[in-house]
């Protein structure tokens, strides 16, 4: 055998070798993917399962009654299937929630980038941060036995119900909160130093610097920041079952009781509610019409978090 | 007005600007503060109600329809039973998903529809997880409300932010060490197989711990997919019915009777207790991956 034929015949062999590894590996990358696809699946799996039972409700009721009835009383003899009340309660909980925890969370922000030494932010952070690890049956806990007794009766007097939508709205504040701060923070520190220091170099205070130029570079971040949030506020569960009564009520009174979509899913949950019944479907249509909210905030948040990074990148 | 005039009223204007800038730097400060108070106010509230009640026997006991009998036993138990459920699916798969997403899956649309699809599942509430988990395992594939089926509906909810979790992992492994593998011949699964997971492997798994200490406190899920409130029995094995911590703190915390809530609180305590103790592994692997880190 030649010296050439001979490396001809290695140089096969390791070709071969080559293919045969590669056709090896084949399986484990279709693995790899099929572990990514499965959040394709998921995605498809809540939609379907969502879009099923919400036909089969709206093969009784029909959706103009369910979109803008007024009443919602599903487990009564005399049955309306209004979900206002619900969708109400749902928006003005998230609403008030927002009011407290936008503004307090933003200031928070702009003290840990603007402000704060590194040490210190390096401490107060990861601190906040704790309240958002803090499972939502406990904020639940807290809303009952503190902020209703101690915060909402004192400053409202003793006749306010125990369950009023405003504490479960107190407690969903200080649980976004660091939501807010901290994803706001990120979009402030991600201003670049050259502005500041333009804006310093023209006289500015540390102020006018902070609320004129950093804060308004940071707004597309802080903005889907704050949408992120009220997301979670409204698909927020816990804190609005245990603190906010469980009676459906189309009021725009934060004092008063009320039942949020959530809430009502929870409650049908606890029961024993065979399915194929309509009180079964109502929990699904009123989940479709949840998840339907939270997915237009999701995606709103998205779009500006990319267009964010694009201006300084 | 005259230049004296005109120097006065410019350096008013200075101690204005600053004053302002006082100001705002208190209030700022004081919103950061609040944030804190209010964390220290709710541990305080919890610790006084609750640590009265804290003893072995209250861990050790079932639950009871006297409040000073009751026990967290089974929900603990059932806790441990979902969650090993939940590492055991969700783990694998997400370490999965993210090598494929972070090593090899190629710049196209489909990627970037997998990539966008996961954003999305990790903002949709936990409660629709649990409708999906109720309609699908415990309808659809017959698990009933089972230990098992509890675990999958976690494994679905706590998936994305896995993956992102285990992604970041990923990332912090130098090009350099793949470039060098992939030089000297090796294919891209060797690479990634014995050159980018193992000193990826601790920073993800702090991660993926930190991701599954949240899954220990969902309630809303498990309670619409159909745990029990009132379990008087530890879990036997993946067909078994259970409750968990959170639902079973519900329980108490949505009972008339005000001497539960000592009870629901002391039911917090432990359920904390549980939080921190997974924080703690989280940090301990942390500084592990930071002093064994090569470079």
């Amino acid at each position: 055998m030649s010296e050439t034929a001979f490396a001809g015949g290695r140089a096969a062999a390791r070709g071969r070798r080559r293919t045969l590894r590669r056709v090896r590996e084949a399986p484990i990358y279709v693995l790899l993917w099929a572990c990514a696809a499965l959040s394709i699946f998921t995605t498809f799996g809540i939609v379907a399962v969502l879009f099923e039972e919400t036909a089969n409700f709206l093969g009784e009721v029909s959706p103009v009654e369910f979109l803008t009835g007024t009443e919602w009383t599903p487990l009564f003899t005399d049955r309306h299937f209004g979900v206002l009340p619900l969708l109400n309660a749902t928006l003005l909980m998230a609403a008030v929630a927002m009011l407290f925890a936008v503004p307090m969370g933003l200031l928070a922000a702009i003290f840990l980038s603007e402000y704060a030494h590194p040490r210190l932010r390096a401490v107060v952070k990861p601190v906040l941060e704790i309240l958002a690890g803090i499972p939502t049956v406990v904020y639940g806990y807290f809303a009952l036995q503190f902020i209703s007794p101690e915060i909402v009766r004192t400053a409202f007097g003793q006749n306010t119900p125990i369950f009023n939508a405003l504490s479960a709205s107190l407690a969903m504040a200080i649980m976004v909160l660091p939501l807010v701060s901290s994803l706001s923070e990120d979009a402030l520190r991600a201003v670049p130093q050259s502005l500041r220091e333009g804006a310093y170099g023209l006289g500015a205070t540390k102020f006018e610097v902070a609320t004129r130029v950093v804060f308004p570079g940071a707004l597309s971040g802080i903005i889907a920041a704050v949408i992120l949030a009220g997301s979670r506020a409204v698909g927020e569960t816990m804190i609005v079952t245990i603190a906010a009564g469980n009676q459906p009520n189309l009021s725009w009174n934060p004092l008063e009781g009320m039942q949020a979509m959530s809430a009502y899913i929870v409650q049908v949950s606890l029961g024993d509610t065979p399915r194929g019944t309509i009180e079964y479907s109502t929990i699904f249509a009123v989940g479709l019409l949840l998840f339907l909210m939270t997915l237009i905030l999701n995606i709103g948040a998205q779009v500006l978090l990319s267009r964010f990074r694009e201006e300084y990148e | 007005m005259t230049l004296s005039e005109a120097l006065a009223a410019s350096g008013a204007r200075a101690v204005m600007r600053r004053a302002t800038g006082r100001l705002f730097l208190a209030v700022c400060a004081t919103a950061t503060a609040a944030g804190i108070v209010a964390l220290g106010v709710l541990l305080l509230t919890v610790a006084s109600d609750g640590l009265g009640r804290l003893s072995w026997e209250f861990i050790d006991s079932y639950p009871s329809r006297f409040a000073d009998r009751a026990g967290i036993k089974s929900a603990l138990m059932g806790t441990i039973w979902v969650m090993a459920f939940t590492a055991l699916f969700a783990i694998p798969v997400g370490i999965g998903a993210a090598i494929y997403l972070e090593e090899f899956a190629p710049r196209n649309w489909l990627t970037k529809v997998i990539e966008t699809n996961i954003n999305n599942l990790a903002g949709v509430p936990s409660i629709i997880y649990g409708l999906l988990g109720l309609a699908l395992f415990v309808r659809a594939m017959e698990l009933g409300r089972s230990v098992l089926a509890g675990g999958l509906t976690l494994a679905l909810l706590v998936l994305p932010i896995i993956i992102v979790a285990a992604r970041e992992g990923l990332r912090a492994v130098p090009p350099s060490i793949r470039e060098a593998a992939l030089g000297l011949g090796a294919t891209r699964w060797q690479t990634v197989r014995f050159q980018v997971l193992p000193p990826a492997m601790p920073a993800m798994m702090t991660g993926i711990v930190l991701s599954l200490s949240r899954a220990i406190g969902e309630t809303a899920p498990l309670i619409v997919m159909g745990a029990l409130t009132f379990v008087a029995f530890v879990p036997t094995g993946p067909e078994s019915a259970f409750t968990v911590l959170p639902i079973q703190i519900y329980n108490w915390i949505s009972r008339p009777q005000t001497e539960f809530h000592a009870t629901a609180a002391a039911g917090i305590l432990v359920l904390l207790a549980v939080l921190l103790t997974m924080n703690a592994l989280a940090v301990g692997l942390r500084m592990y991956f930071e002093r064994t880190r090569k470079w």
